[in-house]
């Protein structure tokens, strides 16, 4: 029966006849010549610009920042694959962590205050981050029902425009991707901006300089 | 104060002609006074009623626009929305210095995929297929409700949860599970508005922007069944209600219905762009998950993701990046839906292709930019389309989806609801030429329509040409005008001709006089005359004219 509707679909293609392929131009911009710093400062500023926090780290200063992070969490689930430096800061101060190894129910995660991952990837121009499911994000539920997301994201992951990211990000296709820019939002009410409607409120970034 | 017979008579033909006009208009204070009680019993204005088909609402554009002219409160909610989110557009894109080039490639890639739809489908089927997902096909609305149904019916459930989707909008899906004991709740902000107040949405990005907070609120209080006690009218507060609400649905929920912003067909990837995490919830917890897709929703490589990344969410809410976007393809194990069912939709896609100038309008990414620049959106609203799809793409979108040329189908009037002044071309990320395709569709129109009874218009332009033909007739006719002259009157105006074809235009405009004298009568006495000279030309009874054409600035694009 479906066979019979993909046919008869493909036909009506078909009938609409020869159709001219253009040439496909992309003269848009991939990459730029702005300084490592330069990037970092737009990507920031764009983070702020949704609402989200920034503060940053040296790879020294990590553990204390992501404990700060987490001054005012009690609970925080971590992926399975976060560098054991991270996990101690997480535990400090008596944190209760959760790793999600076997896989935490929906409820437990929905119970659970906060969530720390790293990233695959981040584009300043828009101000966008990315995760693909590497051992340092984990599931995508994880990062989608505590109401507070810590992210670690290392300077030199960095991107300065979006084709660089998804040229990365499209060496694995099949990992399942989420894009982040800022807290959950809507504008659905008169165009207000609201922030933090169903996934985490509140969106905690620290920027690593790592690039030499 | 006393009142002679004679103007106590005059003052009644007055009133009388002043109700006349109103019942034109489709003013009727009594139609109003019954509008405004419903909306007094309600808290908000009532919106559409859902309708059979959800392209074809029942309204011709000029009906459907005469009712929600009357609605002050809709049009003060538009013109206040639709100019912020104009505003909130251009500054995004003006700081992009490649827009042009993003737009240029995304509407190449565009037509690339009109020219291989066939091989592209295939190849993203076969890719679907080997990560796990399961491909249906639906040639129209019916033939995907009633797959969808059958999934959702064999896990034993009676409520899914839904991401917003034009696709699953354009075929009543929800109206179609639902009539089968199955709820399907919708958990956009601005569907959840629009489903609780048994409304049609007015927009394809904001389907709630018609509506203020003041009736978003006495929407919630009435019809959510769990609004908080002294809830207020701030959006926080508000959005905060709906979180509430739906966090329940989102961690019971065992099905979930989406559409998608693209699919891949280079990896079997799709997508679903997004602000408020609901898309998220959807796209994540559920065990299984089925979505809805229209064939043209297809771009060849993964790579293209960077063009239309950049184009949509600047486009459509004026955002650099919407806050959520998810990828996926196939099923991924412990991670996400175990169960993915992707149903490939026509419903009429293929119906546009066939149309060499109207398939430009496939390569739309549903962005809403074009209505919210356009003159006539902003005025009319969203329901005076009287189809899901409005604004200019859905005056050109509608009627080829459904092949409404016949003058008697109300979607065959989609076309002319437009003054072609191109900003929508202008807004448009993937250079959808809208004015060149509505020109076209009203040809297509006039086309179809040909033969039959003539219609005044056809009898008026049979007259005109055959006078226009022949030197003699048109002497005879150019003589008439003085008359029409006369009838003009000091002002040099003439008003109303109840006339048929004549009034419709007479109606609302006033004709200039015809000038006293024609060319050719002119012509014989400058000749008779022996006068070379321009001095005597003839009086132009609309003024000095002559000025008039020799500046070309300033003129519109």
């Amino acid at each position: 029966m479906s066979n019979a509707a993909r046919e008869e679909i493909f036909n009506r293609i078909r009938a609409a006849g020869h159709i001219d392929a253009p040439a496909i131009p992309r003269d848009y911009r991939v990459g730029s010549s702005t300084s490592r710093d330069e990037i970092v400062a737009e990507m920031e500023q764009a983070l702020i610009d949704y609402t989200a926090t920034v503060t940053h780290a040296t790879p020294a200063t990590l553990p204390e920042a992501i404990a700060s992070a987490l001054a005012d969490k009690q609970t925080v689930v971590v992926p399975p694959g976060l560098p054991s430096e991270w996990l101690a800061a997480i535990a400090a101060g008596g944190r209760q962590v959760r790793e999600d190894d076997p896989p935490l129910s929906k409820d437990v995660l929905d119970k659970t205050e906060a969530v720390v991952t790293g990233a695959r990837a981040a584009v300043s121009l828009s101000g966008t981050i990315m995760l693909d499911g590497s051992p340092d994000q984990g599931r995508r539920a994880i990062t989608l029902l505590p109401d507070c997301h810590v992210i670690v994201l290392h300077a030199s992951s960095i991107y300065a425009t979006v084709p660089e990211a998804v040229r990365l990000l499209g060496k694995h296709p099949e990992r399942p991707t989420t894009w982040i820019a800022g807290p959950s939002a809507t504008s659905d009410i008169e165009l207000v901006r609201v922030d933090g409607v169903h996934g985490p409120r509140t969106l905690r970034v620290i920027i690593v300089d790592d690039a030499s | 104060m006393e009142c002679s017979g004679n103007n106590h008579e005059g003052r009644r033909v007055m009133i009388d002609s002043i109700e006349k006009l109103a019942d034109k208009l489709n003013l009727n204070p009594a139609a109003w006074q019954e509008t405004s009680v419903e909306e007094n019993e309600l808290g908000w204005a009532p919106g559409h009623p859902i309708p059979e088909d959800p392209l074809r609402w029942g309204d011709s554009f000029p009906e459907g626009a005469k009712k929600t002219l009357q609605n002050t409160q809709m049009r003060r909610n538009l013109g206040y929305a639709t100019t912020k989110i104009r505003t909130k557009r251009n500054t995004r894109v003006e700081e992009m210095p490649d827009w042009e080039e993003l737009r240029e490639a995304a509407s190449n890639i565009k037509r690339n995929v009109a020219a291989h739809q066939v091989e592209l489908l295939e190849q993203f089927e076969e890719n679907v297929a080997a990560r796990g997902g399961i491909v249906h096909w639906a040639r129209d609305g019916a033939e995907a409700n009633k797959i969808a149904y059958e999934i959702v019916a064999s896990k034993g459930v009676d409520e899914v949860v839904k991401v917003k989707s034009m696709a699953t909008q354009e075929i009543n899906f929800n109206e179609y599970l639902g009539a089968r004991g199955i709820q399907a709740w919708e958990t956009d902000l601005a569907e959840m508005i629009v489903q609780l107040s048994d409304d049609m949405p007015s927009h394809i990005v904001v389907p709630a922007i018609h509506r203020n907070r003041a009736e978003v609120k006495a929407i919630f209080e009435a019809r959510m069944g769990d609004a908080p006690e002294g809830m207020g009218n701030e959006p926080r507060e508000l959005a905060m209600a709906a979180r509430a609400h739906l966090r329940k649905k989102f961690l019971s929920a065992k099905v979930a219905i989406s559409g998608a912003n693209l699919g891949v067909a280079d990896s079997g990837t799709l997508s679903v762009f997004e602000s408020e995490g609901n898309g998220r919830m959807c796209l994540t917890l559920p065990d299984t998950l089925i979505t809805v897709m229209g064939i043209e929703k297809i771009v060849p490589s993964y790579d293209d993701i960077e063009v239309f990344s950049q184009l949509l969410p600047r486009s459509a809410t004026g955002e650099r990046m919407n806050p959520y976007t998810s990828f996926w393809t196939g099923v991924t194990p412990d991670d996400g839906p175990q169960e993915f069912h992707l149903i490939l939709l026509d419903n009429g896609r293929t119906n546009v292709l066939a149309d060499p100038v109207g398939r430009e309008a496939l390569k739309c990414i549903r962005c809403g930019a074009c209505m919210n620049i356009c003159p006539v959106y902003q005025h009319v609203g969203g329901h005076a389309y009287n189809s899901v799809y409005p604004g200019p793409i859905g005056a050109i979108l509608t009627p080829q989806l459904i092949g409404a040329f016949d003058h008697h189908d109300p979607a065959a009037s989609l076309p002319f609801a437009s003054s072609l002044c191109g900003a929508c071309y202008d807004a448009c990320p993937v250079k959808i030429d809208i004015p060149t395709i509505l020109v076209h569709l009203r040809h297509r129109y006039t086309e179809a329509n040909r033969g039959g009874i003539p219609s005044g218009w056809d009898i008026g332009m049979k007259a005109s040409s055959k006078v226009m033909s022949s030197g003699e007739l048109m002497d005879t006719a150019g003589k008439a005008m003085p008359a029409g002259n006369f009838v003009a009157g000091p002002d040099h105006k003439i008003g109303h001709i109840p006339l048929p074809v004549v009034k419709n235009w007479t109606f609302v405009r006033d004709v200039p006089a015809p000038p006293r004298q024609n060319f050719r009568s002119w012509w014989k006495e400058r000749e008779a005359a022996g006068e070379p000279s321009a001095q005597a030309a003839p009086a132009s009874s609309v003024g000095p004219a002559t000025e008039r054409t020799t500046s070309t600035e300033g003129q519109a694009q």
